[in-house]
């Protein structure tokens, strides 16, 4: 825990300086194939997420927020324009190379958690080290340390069911953390929390960003999530209507 | 390792649709087991059937007999070493329900011929010192408790009357594949009897058994010895014992067939619930392929896990199956003894119980695991299970 503590402080003042963009998009498109029609979700987006920044991006029904967002973490692919993460135009990468991608670069914290029934909170957290060389040890240490980071080292050996939403999510988190990725996806990572549990993942959202420096990119539908992101990005109808910094 | 571990823990997720499937496999696989078990007993005596030994029957069809005297002429064909009467007697011991297969034949010939029923000295002597005097097979025996020294009436229906013959000797199978549920007596016994009584039906014979030098000369001799009673009132037909036997099998060969073919349709059942309990587990997961593709995981690691839980479910009740499979035989047999001389589960039933457990487990999974490593991590994610 110090070890992270520590890290994560020199990592957070840095975060709060201007930083290289992480993620730029340019002239970006999406569309759904609807029957015979094409329907278009993205037309001509533009952005740029700075390394460090902590984005929100809000918007009614089928704004394409969550489109955005599936693009930028490469689980969709877009219609027309680039889409650089760290420099690399992802939209070029083939499905092999963009897993490995994911792997290294994202981690994802979804609304419903997303964690393996089967597998309890260690092992969730432990299962995106699978793809690295670490040793089983070595991944176990690790595992254990982001669950401590989220308030879970009593809840190891727990499975999903044992855990409530709150906890599930934290463990998302953790897992979303281990391989310390450089960005963080959330999909309305408080939508289907109380209000106490969902107060409790922000503020550990918030000290990722501010700790640990990371990089994170939430979609949600709730001000008072969107609050504790540093820029808020409005869609309508496919496209930005408004960035706005905060605090 | 992983993919193992997990694909255990989700095979056991739905305990009972797990359950049942485990079941459903168990009972089909025993049940193919039993069937094609079912279908080696009644071919029991083709397996039996010697390379050396050919028989010789009406050629117009077995229920025409053959004069006794073609014995002399078959024994000096070239290359006929033993040669011996048999007669299907078809008489009824205590009952018809009681049946049990029982011939007249040329009783030191026809043994010598059959090394592979095995006497007691003493016993085969005493036999063949009597002409009242009969032999049962062990498994016969066995079924309705006869002992040597007993008397064993039974009541003619070919050959009507009330014949006593006095079992005095008790044979074994050389191996376990013998089938030793046959008694045997004098053919001199039935033609003197009949001699008297029927004399238009003495010296005639249903078959001769002969046994060959020379395995290889089987088609050779068959030609001479049908060549020796062609465009006679009784031509004959000679072929290998197996060949016999399967004629004699073809009788009863739809009946087999459709057995056989039961047993492959009890695995098609099988494989369809397999495939429908497999398709039903990948739909509730989509969102967690999703989520596995979505963290790096590869199509193929998705496909392999899908795959692995099918095996698994298909290997646990195979398993069970294989280990099952011989003890309920025993309990069906005890059941049908009366039925089935021999009836054991082979090495190659249980191998193909296995192939048949690996085949369900493979094609079970194959929609499946398409889908599964197809399916786009966005779709995935939205599923509702």
């Amino acid at each position: 825990m110090d070890e992270v503590a520590g890290a994560a402080a020199a990592a957070g003042r840095a975060s709060r300086r201007p930083q290289a963009p992480l993620v730029q998009i340019r002239h970006l498109s999406k569309s759904y194939r609807r029957g015979s029609q094409r329907v278009p979700v993205l037309t001509d987006v533009n952005l740029s997420i700075a390394s460090g920044d902590f984005v929100a991006m809000m918007g009614p029904s089928g704004s394409g927020k969550t489109t955005l967002l599936n693009l930028i973490a490469g689980i969709d692919k877009p219609d027309g324009g680039e889409l650089l993460v760290a420099g690399q135009d992802i939209t070029r990468l083939g499905e092999t190379e963009l897993a490995a991608w994911r792997a290294r670069t994202v981690g994802f914290v979804f609304q419903f958690y997303n964690l393996m029934p089967v597998l309890t909170a260690l092992e969730n957290v432990e299962l995106p080290l699978l793809l690295t060389d670490l040793s089983r040890g070595q991944r176990r240490a690790r595992a254990e340390l982001l669950l401590e980071l989220v308030g879970l080292s009593d809840r190891l050996q727990h499975y999903p069911n044992e855990l409530s939403g709150g906890q599930q999510q934290r463990v998302a988190i953790a897992r979303a953390l281990v391989t310390d990725p450089l960005l963080i996806i959330a999909d309305e990572p408080t939508g289907d929390l109380d209000r106490s549990s969902a107060a409790d993942i922000l503020k550990l959202m918030d000290r990722l960003n501010v700790e640990l420096g990371k990089t994170i990119a939430m979609v949600t539908h709730d001000p008072r999530a969107a609050e504790a992101a540093h820029h808020l990005i409005y869609l309508d109808k496919g496209q930005l209507t408004d960035t706005s910094p905060l605090a | 390792m992983f993919l193992l571990q997990l694909a255990l823990r989700n095979a056991f997720r739905a305990r009972l649709r797990s359950a049942l499937t485990l079941l459903g496999l168990l009972i089909a696989l025993v049940a193919f087991g039993l069937l094609q078990t079912v279908v080696g007993a009644w071919n029991a005596g083709v397996e039996m059937a010697s390379a050396t030994r050919v028989v010789t029957r009406s050629a117009i069809s077995l229920t025409f007999s053959l004069p006794l005297y073609y014995r002399d002429r078959i024994r000096a064909v070239e290359g006929v070493r033993r040669v011996a009467a048999s007669n299907w007697f078809g008489g009824v011991w205590r009952d018809e329900k009681s049946f049990f297969a029982q011939f007249s034949v040329d009783a030191e010939n026809f043994f010598a011929i059959y090394p592979e029923f095995v006497f007691k000295p003493g016993e085969f002597r005493d036999f063949l010192r009597d002409r009242q005097g009969c032999v049962v097979g062990r498994q016969l025996a066995d079924l309705y408790g006869f002992k040597v020294g007993d008397k064993l009436p039974i009541r003619g229906t070919i050959y009507p009357g009330n014949w006593e013959f006095n079992i005095r000797a008790i044979y074994d199978g050389r191996d376990s594949s013998a089938i030793t549920r046959q008694m045997y007596f004098h053919f001199d016994y039935l033609n003197e009897y009949l001699k008297i009584k029927s004399p238009l039906r003495a010296n005639r014979v249903g078959v001769f058994v002969m046994e060959l030098a020379d395995p290889e000369r089987v088609a050779d001799v068959s030609h001479e010895i049908d060549s020796q009673f062609r465009n006679s009132l009784a031509e004959t037909l000679t072929e290998s014992e197996r060949s016999f036997q399967l004629n004699f099998l073809s009788m009863f060969g739809t009946i087999v067939r459709i057995i056989s073919g039961v047993s492959y349709v009890v695995i098609a059942i099988i494989l369809a619930v397999t495939a429908n309990t497999m398709a039903m587990t990948a739909r509730e997961r989509l969102p967690e392929y999703a989520t596995l593709k979505a963290l790096g995981f590869g199509p193929g690691f998705v496909g392999r896990l899908v795959l692995a839980e099918s095996l698994l479910l298909c290997a646990i009740g195979g398993a069970v199956a294989l280990l099952l499979t011989r003890p309920v035989a025993a309990v069906f047999h005890r059941a049908t003894v009366q039925m089935f001389a021999v009836f054991e589960v082979s090495a190659r039933t249980l191998q193909m119980e296995a192939a048949c457990a690996l085949v369900v487990g493979l094609i079970a999974a194959l929609a499946p695991m398409t889908r599964a490593s197809r399916i786009r991590i966005v779709d995935g994610l939205r599923h509702v299970g």
